[in-house]
């Protein structure tokens, strides 16, 4: 932009020179409140009371620095991600094949890729344990076996001579549960079964939630249910009311299950539902059978693959597709690294994504090709699943177990008081008994999960109501009035709004009065019109 | 093609020849899911934690006096001396470590009204029989004789020590200024012009050495001044107050408690409005006495409870009361009458004095069945000392349950307190009986031309009229 004299207008003009080392401050500053700041800032000069007020401040103060000191402690991270860079612009990355990667890098990693050739009691579905060290497999024909995959140790192995649908960890590798034919059962690490869930029937898909401790059970039946595994108890079911299921995953960031529908939806339920009121959203995510899902760690992200033959990615915030590629087969499994590396198994292949959404990016890009693919030998693909803090997928098929190695899809730097890849023992009876005393209640389970701990401002107004007798009831008409004031078309503009809502109360009464006032005035003007032009011209009178 | 694949090895995590493993942390947000939910969760527990450990009765000292107490003083040079006084003349001095009796005697015929010690750590008597007497406990067996005795024209209420001059005030119809240093002068006599109303209470400033606060029976508040021997102010409120005490680190601000249930903190240069109004108790507050931080108050009243409020909070901050105390009996009935502990009914036990320790961390109360009584002034705090880890666990939890204290479970939890029935219930008839008022009062300022006139505020009410 120009002006006349010819000199540009800049946008954030800076007025005063700014030293280097301000400007750094500033820089600084802006990079931690993106990468650790929670939320907007209050902002405290508009507030009256004083003692409030500077109580604001002081908080507000805490948690800069706070932000300054997380971004500060970053030089104490260990381990940096792994990579897989081209060195010159004929170099493909989706080209390198698992042998040259295992030359490439250490003896130990190498190991990390591994097959297990289990092709009579498969197809193999499998689950690690939330640190990443164990690994549970369970064919379809009823073989479950549980193992250290990195020293190859076995714990348990099992034949069920049931069907076998899903397997999943509880929250620690001390028990898992297991969907067979009829109900779910709970084995300890022996193999021992400890309980057999009665209530849960014909399930197909697992998920557990840690924090809560909840067992998430999706069955043909279309039921959905909750059940809480430290006390026993079922929080919740729910008919889904859309058939058989055919897709579950879970928001690891608010704790809301995803189901996928014959039908294309996508619903999303938290225990605090019920069957009468429906999903929290229902959202259509494809022409056809929503084959496989999953939602990125920080919540923000959802892929999912339908038997369309389209993978799409969408921002579950506004819950808006952003993005959809096109798979040659429907997906059949879809998971998202802690890095965001999306692994898709379709056929018999795996293709592996990077940069399918980006959390700082305004608008996402449509990626031209893929980060690494795998497969093509005829092992139908069942289920891929990440091993947490590792740069290793895991890929279940009716052949048996791939180990296959992604250089950059783990997430480098573990938090030992979170999870804890090298957890003793005792580390792990500790953890155990602290997250029993920290088990959140799933009546917190909401769509924002930071809501608890909000004020509730509605009462809170009315408190400050009661409280000053002597303020004036708010007069409707004044406030209508003056929310177009002056402008005749934007207060009937306002009022056709108004009237259009449906729940009648005081408000709405007086729009009408006013309405209706309006309303004769005009039909008044009118005949005067009419009036005026005469008997022959009366019908050219304009209606305003 | 550039590859790098993650590689840990176990040993990095559990370095050779330490026991104890690595521990890294990562602060990124995505990694900690539900922080806010497991943050309140914590608080939660925190705050549970916190009212499972509140345990506030110490212990009693010793076996407490044959009549009941009436008066406390403390010895402002000694972490561990205390005095009581009882309704039978006996006084009493108590070491604080050892919870026994180390000196007494009968200083009066009846009751002991107020106690005083001196800055040569003697003790000052006054009694409802016109007497105040010295004696010296630390230097002479018990009952020895006093030092001196003065006689005064009416019985005597209460006592207060000068900061830095040898002199000590007495309150009865007026209040006398002995000197100490010479015995037999007679006192210097400070009174409002015609006014002759029982004095109950006088204390002196303690920064503002000659600045002297009383209370009177007939509703009021004096101030004098000692340099120019006459009074500086009357505030009058609607009842009597019993007792006045100046904060140690505010020097203007002192508080009195009232036979209204209430106690008031005012700041003396600003009378037409209390600084602060203590609103929990339900019935006439016999005590009140600041903290030696000057942060906290803790006020004794006649229905039976001990109260301790923050200084700039209207509620109280917790309560002692009798409901769970095991009493420790005098062998009234003589030796074989069972065991000593017995549980005794909340009833015979009204509070009349109460003090905080020099440490702030226990207050002392004396009721009338005669016993002198411990309590904790944070009910779940524990002596002793705490290991590193244990004490930032227990700064971590006090910091969450007061970012999370807004939140109703949480705020329900910490406010929970056992009292007595009656005690409960009588608090249940004052709320209801003072909405009735409010809203009579609301009721009549509707139709009546009261509604033009300005709303006061209750710090404002509480002041009735004031004169110079």
């Amino acid at each position: 932009m120009e002006t006349d004299n010819g000199a540009r207008v800049v946008k954030r003009a800076r007025t005063e020179l700014v030293p280097k080392h301000e400007r750094e401050k500033q820089r600084r500053a802006r990079e931690s409140q993106r990468d650790y700041g929670r939320g907007r800032k209050v902002n405290v000069k508009g507030i009256k009371d004083k003692k409030l007020r500077s109580n604001l401040k002081a908080l507000e103060h805490k948690y800069k620095e706070a932000t300054l000191k997380a971004k500060d402690a970053e030089i104490l991270l260990e381990n940096t991600s792994g990579f897989l860079e081209p060195e010159h612009e004929l170099e493909r990355t989706y080209r390198t094949r698992q042998d040259e990667i295992q030359q490439n890098v250490s003896v130990e990693t190498a190991k990390k890729r591994f097959e297990l050739k289990l092709d009579q009691l498969g197809p193999y579905v499998f689950d690690y344990s939330r640190n990443g060290r164990e690994l549970l497999i369970g064919g379809r024909k009823g073989h479950v076996a549980s193992f250290d995959w990195r020293s190859g140790k076995l714990n348990c192995e099992l034949q069920l001579n049931e069907t076998v649908r899903d397997v999943r960890w509880l929250h620690n590798n001390q028990y898992f549960a297991v969907a067979q034919r009829k109900h779910v059962y709970i084995y300890d690490s022996q193999g021992v079964e400890l309980h057999s869930l009665r209530k849960h029937q014909d399930v197909t898909h697992l998920e557990f939630m840690p924090y809560h401790f909840l067992l998430v059970t999706l069955g043909l039946t279309g039921f959905i249910k909750w059940q809480d595994t430290s006390t026993g108890q079922i929080v919740s079911e729910i008919a889904t009311k859309l058939g058989a299921p055919v897709s579950l995953a879970q928001n690891p960031y608010n704790g809301i299950s995803h189901v996928g529908h014959n039908n294309g939806t996508v619903t999303l339920w938290s225990p605090n539902c019920s069957s009468a009121e429906g999903p929290l959203v229902k959202l259509l995510a494809h022409r056809g059978p929503t084959r496989a899902l999953s939602v990125d760690r920080s919540g923000h992200y959802m892929v999912s693959g339908g038997a369309d033959n389209k993978m799409a990615v969408w921002d579950i915030r506004m819950f808006r597709e952003v993005q959809s590629y096109f798979t040659h087969q429907p997906a059949s499994s879809i998971s998202i690294s802690d890095r965001d590396v999306t692994a898709v198994g379709w056929g018999t292949s795996t293709t592996m994504w990077q940069g399918l959404f980006s959390k700082h990016a305004t608008d996402q890009k449509k990626v031209q090709s893929p980060y690494m693919t795998w497969g093509g030998e005829g092992k139908r693909i069942e289920r891929v699943k990440w091993c947490a803090f590792e740069d290793v997928l895991g890929i279940g098929s009716d052949e048996g177990f791939s180990s296959i190695i992604i250089p950059g899809a783990g997430e480098p730097n573990f938090d030992a008081l979170e999870v804890n890849p090298f957890e003793t023992a005792k580390q792990r009876q500790e953890t155990e008994v602290k997250t029993l005393l920290n088990k959140l209640p799933p009546d917190m389970i909401a769509l924002d999960p930071n809501f608890v701990g909000n004020l509730d401002l509605r009462s809170e107004k009315q408190r400050q109501d009661e409280k000053d007798l002597d303020v004036k009831p708010v007069d409707v008409e004044t406030e209508i009035r003056n929310k177009a004031r002056g402008k005749n078309s934007a207060l009937r503009r306002y009022l056709r709004k108004q009237r259009s809502k449906n729940v009648i109360d005081e408000k709405r009464l007086k729009v009408d009065e006013i309405w209706n006032e309006q309303q004769q005035q005009r039909n008044e003007k009118h005949k005067e019109k009419q009036v005026e032009l005469g008997p022959a011209l009366a019908r050219f009178a304009k209606k305003e | 093609m550039k590859i790098k694949a993650l590689s840990r090895s176990a040993s990095a995590y559990q370095p050779p020849g330490s026991e104890v493993p690595k521990a890294p942390r990562n602060l990124d947000p995505a990694i900690h899911p539900f922080e806010r939910a497991r943050e309140y969760k914590r608080a939660l527990n925190a705050v549970k934690l916190e009212r499972m450990f509140a345990q506030p009765f110490i212990a009693q000292l010793g076996r407490g006096h044959v009549d009941g107490v009436y008066s406390l003083a403390k010895d402002p040079n000694s972490l561990d001396r205390f005095a009581s006084g009882a309704g039978d003349g006996v006084v009493k001095v108590w070491n604080l470590t050892s919870r026994e009796e180390v000196w007494k005697t009968t200083a009066a015929e009846n009751t002991v009204k107020g106690m005083a010690w001196t800055k040569d750590q003697k003790l000052l008597t006054v009694s409802a029989d016109k007497n105040a007497k010295l004696f010296d406990p630390y230097n002479t067996p018990s009952d020895s004789a006093p030092i001196n005795t003065w006689l005064g024209g009416h019985a005597l209420s209460s006592i207060s020590m000068h900061r830095s001059k040898n002199a000590f005030a007495v309150s009865s119809d007026c209040i006398s200024v002995y000197d100490l240093d010479r015995y037999t002068a007679a006192p210097e006599v400070l009174r409002w012009p015609k006014s002759g109303e029982t004095i109950t209470s006088v204390a002196f400033n303690q920064s503002e050495t000659s600045v002297l606060g009383s209370t009177c029976t007939d509703r009021s508040i004096t101030l004098f001044d000692l340099r120019t021997s006459a009074a500086l102010s009357r505030t009058f409120l609607d009842f009597y107050c019993n007792k006045l005490a100046w904060n140690p680190v505010e020097p203007m601000n002192f508080a009195v408690c009232s036979e209204d249930h209430n106690s008031y903190m005012f700041d003396m240069r600003r009378m037409d409005r209390a600084l602060n109004v203590f609103k929990d108790h339900v019935a006439a507050v016999m005590d009140v006495s600041f903290s030696p931080t000057g942060t906290e108050l803790v006020t004794a009243s006649w229905d039976r409870t001990v109260r301790l409020w923050d200084r700039d909070q209207g509620h109280s901050r917790d309560v002692c009361t009798y409901t769970e105390v095991f009493c420790c009996f005098r062998p009234r009935h003589g030796p074989g009458n069972g065991s000593r502990n017995r549980k005794i009914p909340a009833l015979r036990m009204r509070v009349f004095a109460t003090e905080y320790t020099p440490d702030s961390k226990t207050v002392i109360s004396a009721s009338d069945d005669g016993n002198v009584r411990l309590w904790r002034a944070h009910a779940s705090n524990r002596e002793g000392v705490k290991s590193a880890r244990h004490r930032q666990a227990l700064e971590y939890n006090e910091a969450l349950s007061a970012r999370y204290s807004h939140m109703p479970e949480i705020r329900r939890i910490k406010r929970h307190r056992h009292i007595p029935k009656v005690v409960k219930k009588a608090g249940e008839i004052k709320k209801d009986e003072l909405k009735a008022i409010k809203k009579r009062e609301e009721n009549e300022r509707k139709h009546t031309k009261k509604q033009f006139e300005k709303r006061k505020s209750e710090r404002e009410k509480v002041v009735l009229a004031r004169e110079k």
